[in-house]
């Protein structure tokens, strides 16, 4: 049997769960990520105050026992904004992932699969997608649509399609060299059907890796561009514009600038170290360096 | 050699022939009517189409592409809608803010990732390579634009050291200038070191098991010698394929960071031509930071042959 191991087989061994609890990196992952899913999911169903309720009266409070981070500078309650921005994160990491995964993998089973002029073409193709960082795509996608989430989602989706290309293929490359698939072959087996019972499992455990990675990054990307007026539009709460709102308040209430980016670098922490985690977990093969 | 130089040559003309495509597409082609998106919707239709025609948008989609390559190949960008002034004069003025920003940030990148990752890499396992990487791996977690927010909040609100954004011109001094653009570069140069130091660290403990470190070693080299010079060299190849990947999320960062300092840099000329309907302007701004991506992965692919002949080899 090959080194890397279907992820249900890896999850199913002996042991795992102990190993899990035992990896420092997972554990704290496991439990910020959690966190970040549980920020989203309380706010549908509770919030200390409402996030979108202006009170002037109340406006840039510091932290006290009524408004536990304070308030902004139209008297929102930060706490509840921040409760709810945790969505717009989740919100646009899950789609512009699954847009990555989908249409990435796809390509990169296909390049493996076929090779020729196909594989040649596929990665050119990604080469030449790596001349457009996210921002630049939403940029340009703003300037022909105008700003709002659906926009930046469809930009950081792009942008993730190469990555998970390369690694497909990379991963897919490599199993398609391995004698179980040559049986598979032998046995009359076709294109399609080896691709779907072999090479699919076996790489999963890197397309998981690499999903939880690009989500951070993904939450990173849509905080950037809802600093920049690009994302989340108001009145819906977003950490990135909930940062470009206390810039301007950082005299007054430099606080305001803080709680956010702690939210966003806490959530992104999480998810890397998750990733990680799973990394060492899933295929110690591709275990960095420690 | 040269074999090598003409195939990576043609590869970079044609990248950069289909990105100009696609930003001529989705920038020119897309939007419809250029002329009714700068008037608005309440212009009269007459007016519309007298400005079509004054911007050449009567002429098929082709013709306007190659009206608009040629002149990406002569620097003959037109002319601004919104400031009135050729694009490409606006373009430079805003690069020689841009320009040097990047280039302070990867710097700073470079510098602190290679003494981070060397350091950590040398104390493999032990208290400070623990301590680093963990400061990496939180580095990595903090989004450029806040790391900048927070810099202005210490060294400008409370310290007072620096101005909270704004950049007077080369003008001023190179010193005043240099000032303005170093907490931007810090903002920027900082985050993208936490990537790097991780890869650095790896690239140096595998080198580190390969034996020829050990014959140096062997002679009586010091560690900090071999650490510096011979295994840093050989572990400079990943390191280079991802500060050229580097440099793409550094010119975006550069759009954000100018925007957190109000910089009037590239970055800025871009939303402030959004703002205005300036569709030229962007797509000339576009292009030019996509062929600056293309054309610096071009010479990190150069580079790896001068670093390491055997990739050239067997390339050919």
């Amino acid at each position: 049997m090959s080194s890397i191991l279907p992820v249900g087989a890896a999850v199913a061994a002996p042991g795992f769960r102990q190993r899990a609890l035992r990896h420092r990196s997972f554990v704290i992952g496991a439990v910020l990520t959690a966190l970040l899913l549980l920020a989203a999911g309380l706010s549908y169903v509770w919030t200390p105050w409402s996030p979108y309720e202006m009170d002037i009266a109340a406006k840039l409070q510091p932290p006290s026992s009524a408004h536990w981070l304070g308030t902004d500078v139209y008297g929102r309650d930060v706490a509840s904004q921040l409760l709810v921005g945790a969505r717009a994160s989740i919100l646009v990491g899950v789609i512009a992932v699954g847009i990555g995964l989908v249409v990435g993998t796809a390509l990169g089973l296909l390049a493996s699969a076929r090779r020729g002029w196909i594989e040649e073409g596929i990665m050119r193709l990604t080469d030449f997608s790596l001349a457009f960082p996210a921002i630049l795509s939403a940029i340009m996608m703003t300037a022909v649509f105008g700003p709002g989430i659906v926009n930046a989602i469809v930009a950081i989706g792009i942008y993730n399609i190469p990555t998970f290309t390369r690694i497909t293929r990379a991963s897919a490359n490599a199993v398609w060299s391995r004698e179980y698939v040559a049986a598979a072959r032998a046995s009359g087996k076709g294109t399609l059907a080896i691709t779907l019972a072999h090479v699919l499992p076996n790489i999963s455990a890197v397309l998981i890796v690499q999903s939880t990675i690009r989500f951070a990054i993904a939450i990173l990307a849509e905080a950037a561009l809802s600093y920049l007026g690009l994302g989340t539009q108001p009145p819906q709460p977003s950490w990135g514009r909930m940062l470009s709102e206390a810039q301007s308040m950082m005299w007054q209430a430099p606080l305001l600038a803080v709680f956010p980016g702690v939210a966003i670098a806490l959530a992104v922490l999480g998810l890397n170290l998750l990733g990680d985690g799973l990394r060492d977990l899933l295929d110690p093969r591709l275990a960095r360096e420690r | 050699m040269s074999l090598f130089l003409f195939k990576r040559v043609l590869t970079l003309i044609a990248t950069l022939i289909a990105t100009s495509v696609i930003v001529f597409l989705v920038l020119e082609v897309l939007p419809g009517n250029a002329a009714q998106m700068l008037m608005g919707p309440d212009a009269s239709p007459d007016a519309v189409a007298a400005l079509a025609t004054k911007l050449g948008l009567d002429q098929p989609a082709w013709a306007r592409y190659w009206h608009w390559a040629g002149g990406l190949l002569t620097g003959d960008l037109g002319n601004s809608y919104a400031y009135g002034s050729p694009v490409s004069d606006l373009l430079l003025e805003r690069l020689s803010l841009t320009i040097p920003l990047a280039v302070m940030a990867m710097l700073f990148t470079t510098v602190l990732a290679l003494i981070v990752g060397v350091t950590a890499a040398a104390r493999h396992n032990k208290l400070g390579d623990v301590g680093l990487m963990g400061l990496a791996q939180v580095g990595i977690a903090i989004p450029n634009f806040w790391f900048a927010i927070l810099l202005i909040l210490v060294f400008s609100v409370k310290l007072q050291w620096f101005s909270a954004g704004g950049f007077d011109g080369w003008g001023e001094g190179i010193g005043a200038g240099l000032k303005a653009l170093l907490l931007p570069a810090l903002s920027l140069g900082v985050v993208q070191a936490a990537i790097l130091a991780r890869i650095t660290r790896s690239a140096v403990l595998e080198v580190m098991r390969e034996d020829f470190v050990r014959t140096a070693r062997a002679k009586g080299v010091t560690q900090r010698a071999v650490l510096w010079r011979h295994v840093l060299r050989n572990a400079m190849i990943p390191v280079i394929t991802v500060m050229g990947l580097q440099f793409s999320e550094l010119l975006a960062g550069t759009i954000v960071v100018e925007n957190v300092f109000y910089l009037p840099g590239l970055g800025k000329l871009i939303f402030q031509s959004i703002a205005n309907r300036d569709l030229i302007v962007v797509r000339n701004c576009v292009m030019l930071l996509a062929a600056m991506v293309v054309i610096v992965n071009f010479v990190v692919d150069v580079l790896y042959a001068v670093i390491d002949p055997r990739l050239k080899a067997s390339d050919l």
